[in-house]
């Protein structure tokens, strides 16, 4: 079981960390999709398969798509040359040092927490009683769901249409 | 050391991959998959949580989880609809040179 879960570790923070690295932003977010999908693994590690399929159909399926739809729509001109290099390596090292210091301090938290002993059985969770947890306790955070959703796609439509008029012009 | 603490770390680690990506990175794109990947952290937190918790009868963590894909989904709808606009005004997406409020 734990080896199992460590394999499925070091798949989920290298691909992480090497598509943070890279430069290439279609690399970084093929990557991204490999990381997802150790998500996903780990879900089912944990005995939580409905999940584990939700996050391969929205993160793997969907999210990584609009990555590349807006990494392939977001091109730099051709005519605008290679981008100038970030601000040196300053900026660089202290992000780094941010994500390390916080990472640490999260982690001596948990190592110094008693946690109480786990359940060994997992808990047994089918998909039937988790559609009627949904659909009966929690019916109405679905519905807030379903309006989120439906307005942030507007929204993202609205924000990404085109200005038209008659004051506008390209700024190209 | 018991699994829920390992699995604590893991969550950790991909929280802090995602921090420093978030902060390094001069590309739009690239901080928000950071920030993706920052709640992702937060979604294994919470099915560790259901898991290996002291009461696991409840299906309490896995709602919480799907819910939470589902407001990250509609955050990153918003946020590349963000970023394909600020290539619209400045055919650029590095965030260094998103210096303007006004288009």
């Amino acid at each position: 079981m734990i080896p199992v879960l460590a394999a499925i570790a070091v798949l989920l923070l290298g691909a992480a960390a090497v598509a943070m690295a890279r430069r290439n932003l279609i690399h970084s977010a093929l990557w991204l999709v490999l990381a997802w999908g150790g998500v996903a693994a780990f879900y089912l590690w944990a005995g939580a398969e409905f999940l584990a399929f939700a996050q391969v159909l929205v993160y793997v399926g969907a999210v990584s798509m609009v990555v590349l739809f807006a990494v392939l729509l977001t091109r730099p001109r051709p005519g605008a040359g290679e981008a100038p290099a970030a601000a040196g390596p300053g900026r660089a090292i202290a992000g780094l040092a941010v994500g390390a210091l916080v990472a640490a301090v999260i982690a001596r938290a948990v190592l110094a927490t008693p946690f109480s002993p786990a359940a060994e059985a997992a808990p047994a969770l089918t998909t039937r009683r988790l559609g009627v947890e949904l659909m009966g306790a929690h019916a109405g955070a679905l519905l807030v769901a379903g309006v989120i959703l439906t307005v942030a796609l507007l929204g993202a439509v609205v924000l990404a249409a085109p200005e038209s008029g008659p004051g506008r012009d390209d700024p190209a | 050391m018991s699994p829920l603490a390992i699995c604590l770390l893991i969550s950790c680690g991909l929280f802090g991959v995602g921090l420093a990506g978030a902060l390094c990175r001069g590309n739009a794109i690239l901080v928000l998959l950071g920030i993706e990947l920052m709640l992702n952290a937060a979604n294994l937190n919470f099915v560790a949580f259901w898991r290996f918790g002291p009461s696991p009868s409840t299906a309490t963590g896995v709602v919480f989880v799907l819910f939470g894909i589902a407001v990250a989904a509609a955050e990153a709808a918003v946020g590349l609809a963000l970023v394909i606009a600020l290539y619209r005004h400045q055919r650029s997406v590095r965030l260094a040179e998103a210096v303007r409020l006004r288009g």
